[in-house]
This record gives C-alpha cells, structure tokens and sequence, in this order.
C-alpha cells in the first residue's frame, strides 16, 4: 500500500498515470482479501435490478418492433428531415404583410396565456383554500375538491383547446378558457400546497387577538403565501406562453395556426422563422419573469 | 385574571401612528400603481384575445349543456344506464391507450438515454472545456424549447403518419428537459470519489461509472419517472397531428360529436393518468427516501 504515494508524486504525465494504474492493479488482489465487504457477491437486490432492466430493455426492442420502426424507414425518414431543414435557409417571413400577420398572431399567444394564467389563478385560488388542510378540516370537502383538481389536470391543454372549440367556435377566446381550465388544476394543487406549509404562528396569533376564521386566513394566511403564489403565477405565465403557440393546431387562437398551416404547405422558410421567433418571445419572457418573480420573492422572505 | 396593557404617552403614540400611515401609505399607493398596470395589461390581453364579456356568460351556459351532452348517450339516455353502450369501443381503446403508454415509454427512455450520454458534456464539474459544454447546453436547450407537438408535426411530414414521429417528438423533447435537470444533479455530485478514482488511473467511462453514476442514480431514474408521468399525457395528444395514439379517435370523437364517445375516452386516459401518476410517485418517493 506504500507504492503509489510515491508515484502520485510524479504528477499527471501519461507514463505517472499508467505506472498508477499499474500499481493499483498490482494492490487489487490484498485489497480484495482485505475489505471483502466492498467485493461482496452479487445481491437479492442486484438480482432484481438486473431482471428489471432486462425486462425494460426487453419491452424497449420489441416495442420498437410493435410500432412498426424499421432501418429502411429510419433512413428515409431522417434523409427527408436532412432535405427540410436544408430548405429551412434563410429563415423569412416572404413578405411584410406575412410578417406582420405572424407578430399579430404572436400577439395574440402572449395575451391568451396573460388572460388565460389570471383567469386560473382566480378560479383556483377558492380551490386552494378548500383544498389545504389547515384551512377547511373538513375531510370529505378536502377529498372531493383535490380529486376535482387531479381530475381537471389529468385533461391536456390541446384537449381542452379542441372542446372549448366545439363550444365557443374558433378563436382565441377558446384558447383563453382551455390554458383557464387546465392551469385551474395545476395552480390549485400548487396554492394548496402552499398554504398548507405556511407557518401556523401568524394564525394563532390572530386567533388570540380575537379575530374570527376569516381574519385569521386574511392576515395570518395570506401576506404569507401571496408572494409565492405570484411567482408560480409568474413561472405558470411562462409556460403558458409555451402552450399557448401550439393551441392553435386545433384552432384555438395564437401562432399555432400559422405554424401548422406553414409546416403542412412545407414552406420550411417560413417555419423556420416562426419557430426562431417563438423561442425568442419565450426567451425574453422567461428572463422578465425570472427578475420580476426575484424581485417579489426577494422583498419578502416568507414561506415557500 | 385580570391583565392591564401599558400605554404609550399620547404625543408619542400619535407620532408612532403617523410614521406608520405613512409608510403603510407609501406601500398602499405602490400596491395601487402595480395593480392598475395590471389591469390595463389585462385589458389589452382580453381586446387582443377578443373577449366578450356577454358571449363568455352565453358560453358558460353552452359548456354548462356541452357537459350534459357528455354525460348523455345517442339515444338521449344517461350514460351509465348502458355501461355496454357507452364503452363499446373498449377493446379497440384499450389497444390504442396500449399504443399511447408505449409510445410514451419508448419516447421516455430515447429520451433519457440521449440526456445521460449529453449530461456529462453539459456539466462544469466534468467537463472542463467551456466549447464543448456550451454546445451541449445549447443543444438541449433548443431540444426542450421547442413544444413536442411541433416536432411531432414536421416528423409526421418526415416520417409519414403512425407513432414512429410521436416517439421521436417526445424523444427530442424529453432529451432536452432531462438534459438539463441530469446536468444539474451531475454539478450538484460529491466531488471527493471523483478525485479518488482518478487517483488511480481510471479513465473518463470507469470515472463516471465509479464515481458519479452512484451518486447519481437514483436522480436520474426519479426524474424520468417524472418525465414518463409528464410524456403519457403528451402522448396522449400525439394523434391530434397524426402522431399515434388514442388522441386520432379522441379528436374524430370530438369533431363529430360523438358526445359518449368523447366522455368514455377522456374517463379511460384520466384513469390511466391518474394510475400511472399513483404508481410512479410511490416509486419516486421510495427512491428519495421519502414517506410514501
């Protein structure tokens, strides 16, 4: 065990490495005798681990097979996408009037997720309260607004896009009520979860002071968890906007539309321009609401 | 018992409760100003999204009747009267939300594969060429940027219809959205074994084997069981563009108002949810070490 302090000395050159190498191998059978332990055989568990990843390979190949991959179409397939993007250069709008469609569109995606995030936060907010322990002890009301919210969540955006279509016809506004609906979910579990760990001090000391039920959640409640609801607002905002560009695939307002429309007339300029300008709107508002939600965080130290 | 609460000397209890108005003033007013550019930005969101207060109340009532019709099959009795009615097309549902987890599977672990391969490059600790790290960020950083559906939408032009663009869709993005998290866990290691290893000559496979993957593990697989959780639903709309899946029957149900089916369908993918939700999370929190 005294050989390789002296070579570790001989620093990091290719032939001190390997010379280290040498050695350590040279150690390895003492060190085996020495601590069995770190050599043990194979375990129940390292068994179970090993058929499991067997299994999950296993069900990896024949699914590939299941869903009809092959080499051939693999090939295919990407020697297509080589020619798309290809013909993806220069990325351009074509003309002006096209450009400016495609801002307006824009536009449009920013404020269907704004309305569509506010319009959540206000729905979901009762729905936190009933859905937070600490707030309503009432174990049947607590289970069946959680279950509502899981049920409500378990519905994907593009999904409630296409029934709020059948409802209030193309649009936008469909796309405001489908990010409404499917934030609703998301944002009360989220407020639930917040007010749940909120910090039980400011309540009974409003409660000791003789304030009522609705005065305890008023000002022992809620300077607490306001500003962590606005930075999940915020983060929520964010993601909206996301969301928000691909809505309009089934008609719900936005960029989608054109994206979609742009992508199945394979005018891969234009796509390529609507995709770069996506990714640069959600860029400058990750980075806005990354300050704002600092700034409101940082101002006020409370529960998270 | 009887308590008695000092008081203050007037002149000085006045001066404290104007220091107070005031600063509460001064807060109160910054309130205002903030929710005021609030609501006008509000109010330009909902004239650019041409909302309309009186058709909002007009569709309430509409989605309010939608959600009946939902409830009502085509023969305008309730749904759960004919249980056999409502779920005829159980068998060939069943294959399809078969299909969906598949894909979601098979999408996953692409996915989860390409970012552990990536996620060495991308982290500082590792990997310290600042060249090499940066285009492996930034790679990541376009796969997850762009929304799956998107690329869903150009492999079925590439690929042609079925579930091989749905896979691959979810693949990209999930390599991106891993990427990143496995990157982050990876800075976050315990640098000492890394040292340790190397002290003894390894190599950079026998490195990461010994001295990170052990560290890392148990992250990894929690945040692809996420990402699993997160794919199923996504998978699930994969057929709105074609991609595979029961979202093809799902919309065709929708778009032609086949009320039963359209409720029957959205019941089994929420259940199926819900399931593989429940399952993962008990698996996620064993693997954290926290309570179930």
């Amino acid at each position: 065990m005294n050989a390789p302090s002296s070579s570790s000395l001989a620093g990091h050159t290719a032939s001190g490495v390997n010379r280290l190498r040498e050695d350590a191998l040279r150690e390895l059978p003492h060190l085996r005798t020495r601590y069995a332990d770190a050599f043990r055989p194979v375990t129940r568990n390292g068994i179970l681990g090993v058929m499991l990843a067997v299994g999950l390979l296993a069900l990896f190949i024949t699914g590939f097979a299941e869903l009809g991959f092959s080499f051939a179409k693999m090939i295919a397939g990407l020697d297509q996408l080589g020619k798309f993007v290809i013909l993806m250069w220069p990325p351009t709008p074509g003309t002006m009037s096209r450009f400016l469609l495609f801002v307006h569109a824009l536009g449009e995606t920013v404020a269907i997720a704004a309305l569509g995030t506010v319009l959540a936060a206000i729905l979901a907010l009762p729905f936190g309260f009933l859905a937070a322990k600490n707030v309503v002890a009432n174990r049947i009301v607590h289970f069946l607004s959680r279950r509502l919210l899981d049920t409500v969540r378990g519905v994907d955006t593009l999904i409630w896009a296409l029934l709020w279509v059948n409802v209030v016809g193309l649009g936008p506004f469909a796309g405001v009520l489908a990010i409404m609906c499917s934030d609703t979910g998301a944002l009360g579990k989220l407020f639930s979860e917040a007010i749940e760990t909120a910090n039980r001090r400011p309540v009974e000391g409003v409660l000791s002071a003789g304030g009522g039920r609705l005065a305890a959640v008023r000002f022992g409640i809620l300077p607490q968890v306001l500003p962590v609801f606005a930075s999940q607002l915020l983060y929520y905002f964010e993601s909206n906007t996301r969301s928000a560009t691909i809505i309009g695939i089934v008609g719900a307002g936005g960029i989608g539309l054109h994206l979609s429309e742009q992508i199945r007339t394979l005018e891969w300029q234009h796509v390529a321009f609507l995709v770069i300008l996506i990714l640069a709107t959600v860029a400058v508002i990750d980075a806005l609401s990354t300050r704002l939600r600092s700034a409101i965080i940082g101002s006020r130290p409370a529960a998270t | 018992m009887t308590t008695s609460v000092p008081t203050l000397p007037p002149a000085h209890s006045r001066a404290l409760a104007l220091r107070y108005e005031r600063e509460i003033g001064a807060r109160r007013s910054r309130v205002l100003l903030g929710l005021a550019v609030f609501i006008a930005a509000m109010a330009t969101a909902g004239w650019m999204t041409e909302v309309n207060l009186g058709k909002l109340f007009q569709n309430i009532g509409a989605f309010g009747s939608y959600i009946v019709r939902l409830a009502h099959l085509a023969n305008g009795e309730p749904v759960w009267t004919d249980l056999g009615e409502w779920f005829w097309g159980l068998r060939k549902w069943t294959v399809l939300l078969g299909e969906t987890l598949l894909i979601a599977y098979l999408g996953t672990a692409l996915g989860a594969v390409c970012a552990f391969i990536l996620s060495f490059p991308a982290a500082f600790n590792l990997t310290p060429s600042p060249s090499i790290r940066f285009a492996a960020r930034r790679f990541m950083e376009f796969c997850r940027s762009v929304p799956e559906i998107v690329f869903a939408l150009v492999f079925v032009i590439a690929f042609g219809l079925g579930p091989i663009p749905g896979v691959l869709a979810l693949a990209i993005h999930g390599t991106g959205a891993l990427g990143k998290l496995f990157s982050e866990i990876v800075e976050n290691i315990d640098m000492a074994p890394v040292e340790g290893i190397r002290a003894t000559g390894a190599g950079r496979v026998a490195l990461i084997r010994f001295a990170v993957l052990p560290q890392v593990l148990s992250g990894f697989v929690s945040y692809t069981l996420l990402r699993f959780e997160i794919n199923v639903r996504s998978a699930a709309v994969m057929g709105f563009v074609g991609a595979g899946g029961i979202g093809q029957d799902l919309l065709e149900a929708i778009r032609k108002f086949y009320y039963s089916d359209v409720s029957a369908i959205l019941i089994l993918i929420i259940v199926t949810v819900m399931l593989i939700d429940m399952v993962t999370e008990r698996i996620r929190h064993a693997l954290t070490g926290m309570p179930a």
